[in-house]
């Protein structure tokens, strides 16, 4: 039906998604048994996560805390929460209940900075608890033709952050941009480990299309099984163009469920029941009110550290560039070492290219600033050339070394322009035919002469220097 | 004054639950469940305005445990009081459709 030469011309894409995410915790919401990826099936079970007759949830502060964090992260408003049951019948939740928050979640109306510095709005952040675990065996695999299913019931309570955002995004790669952003909040603040790949942190979409220009939304269809960053952008675009080819031809989009399947590239409908789910939900009798203090509220606003966006604006500035420039170096951690390198005197432009092209690597955030400053200052100061400083840098994350020692040690200094003037006159002596091209017009030949150069220096020559002779060279 | 619980209802709230009720269970449930629903509506007749409504009988708040690890229970005790188990999970009949 829809492939990817469909055009979105014209028409808005509206998105907004929610984002489950397991806290870091070391056992469950509401019992004590270990909240753990990847054991034997089974293992980590109480009478509560089994949901046994007689059996009390008691809640986890230590969760709670966490979820405080998140919201606190996300700019919410912490305030007295409830807890419901979310009815439904299905094996994955042997008290067939789920305990959720409904009408009154803990954290509400929040935003979430994405690097271009657009702010996504975020309605909700609330705790609930994860279900069990079902495989399906026999039948062709599908869902619907499985001969039976097996349960583990290892994640039936483990504590589970919501986080919905309003309908704030407006393409793929803004949605891709907010997952990560928020992955990386969610990791720096200690809330959850963040893996996409372990189911730690999944993602639904509510996508819709508008004409552009229109101000009401158009009907939306939400999507599951996104299972990573990469998924996240095929499935919206996909479905975007699928809602923009029904109605280009006149049909209508259904309010819908629809599966991602990564293999066939394509979303389908769910076909399921007939009946809309209703989750009967009520207040849960079994808790009481969670109402956090102002003190703690506090508290835990006081023990954040600094955030992705905080950490982009306070680099940005020192280093006079935009927040969306430094995206990567803060997502590397690189930032202190750059504000520290710049405090000491380093170029910011060089600190800023060095850090983004160049220190990409394990161990590049424990160098030593001062070093880092050191050897940008010798760049700079004309004692080695771009080239240069990149080697004795990569070498220095390596070994720990200063810039001086391991420069002097690989005999770089700079060369100095007689020196280069006599070679680049011995290379248009030997090479008259390319010379003469060159001075023709032909600007391949310039990469040619510099190469020689290079070749000739063993890589020592400064580019740039060798550019400006050839130049004065075709001017003479 | 809200409106009786129809046979319906309680029809419509078995499915959801799963469960087979034969046409007398149905007559039985419905006289009940109207019975409980017109009894809560006795509260219909009082002035409840400045009463803030309420999630819990108890006025208790913040209730918690420490997040400190309890043993686990021992799997086999638990899987032998399951109707069938394979591979250390519980095994159940097919479901349709997706999990909601």
């Amino acid at each position: 039906m829809s492939d990817s030469a469909t055009s979105l011309e014209g028409w808005e894409v509206v998105v907004g998604l929610e984002v489950h995410a397991e806290l870091a915790t070391r056992t469950k919401l509401f019992s004590g048994s270990l909240n753990q990826f990847g054991g034997e099936p089974n293992t980590n079970i109480d009478p509560v996560s089994l949901g046994l007759p007689g059996s009390l949830p008691v809640l986890n502060r230590q969760a709670v805390e966490l979820a405080m964090r998140v919201g606190l992260a996300l700019h919410c408003t912490v305030q007295p929460s409830v807890f419901a049951r979310k009815n439904y019948f299905y094996p994955d939740m042997p008290k067939d209940y789920q305990i959720s928050q409904y009408e009154e979640p803990i954290n509400v109306d929040g935003w979430l900075e994405l690097p271009s510095g657009r702010r996504i709005g975020i309605e909700r952040a609330h705790l609930e608890e994860d279900t069990g675990k079902t495989t399906h065996v026999g039948g062709s695999g599908r869902i619907h033709e499985a001969g039976y299913s097996l349960v583990d019931y290892n994640r039936a309570g483990v504590p589970l952050i919501e986080i919905v955002g309003r309908p704030d995004i407006r393409s793929a790669d803004e949605a891709r941009a907010y997952v990560s952003e928020l992955r990386a909040i969610l990791v720096a603040i200690g809330a959850s480990d963040g893996k996409m790949e372990e189911g730690s942190l999944r993602v639904d979409c509510n996508v819709s299309v508008r004409r552009r220009g229109d101000t009401d939304y158009g009907t939306r269809c939400e999507i599951k099984n996104v299972n990573s960053l990469r998924s996240l952008g095929r499935a919206l675009d996909y479905e975007a163009a699928r809602q923009v080819d029904l109605l280009e031809s006149g049909e209508k989009v259904t309010q819908e469920t629809r599966h991602w399947n990564e293999e066939e590239g394509r979303t389908h409908s769910l076909r399921s029941k007939e009946e809309a789910f209703d989750y009967r939900y009520f207040p849960e009798p079994d808790l009481v009110t969670l109402d956090p203090d102002s003190a703690w509220i506090d508290a835990v606003r006081e023990s954040l550290p600094a955030l992705p966006a905080e950490r982009r604006h306070a680099l940005a500035e020192r280093a006079g560039v935009e927040p969306a420039e430094v995206a990567v170096i803060v997502e590397r951690g690189l930032d202190a070492l750059c504000i520290d390198a710049i405090g000491a005197g380093a170029d910011p432009a060089r600190v800023i290219t060095h850090a983004e092209h160049n220190l990409a690597v394990e161990g590049a955030a424990g160098l030593d600033a001062a070093a880092f400053a050191a050897l940008v200052g010798m760049e700079t100061g004309g004692e080695l050339t771009a080239t240069q400083a990149k080697q004795v840098l990569a070498e220095m994350v390596d070994t720990g070394a200063d810039p001086k020692s391991i420069a002097d040690a690989r005999g770089f200094e700079a060369m100095d322009t007689g020196e280069l003037e006599a070679i680049v006159d011995g290379l248009i002596a030997d090479n008259p035919d390319q010379w003469h091209k060159l001075c023709e017009g032909d600007q391949k030949l310039t990469g040619f002469f510099v190469g020689q150069v290079m070749k000739a220096t063993q890589g020592q020559a400064d580019g740039k220097v060798v550019n400006r002779l050839l130049q004065q060279k075709k001017d003479g | 004054m809200p409106g009786r619980i129809t046979r319906d209802d309680v029809a419509y709230v078995a499915r959801l639950a799963r469960l087979r009720l034969t046409d007398a269970e149905l007559d039985t449930f419905t006289q009940q469940l109207s019975d409980v629903l017109e009894h809560a509506g006795d509260i219909s007749a009082l002035d409840i305005a400045d009463v803030p409504p309420t999630s819990h009988p108890y006025p208790l708040a913040n209730v918690f445990r420490e997040d400190t690890p309890v043993p686990s229970v021992d799997r086999g005790e638990v899987l032998a009081q399951a109707p069938v188990a394979e591979d250390g999970m519980f095994r159940v009949p097919p479901v349709l459709g997706e999990a909601p």
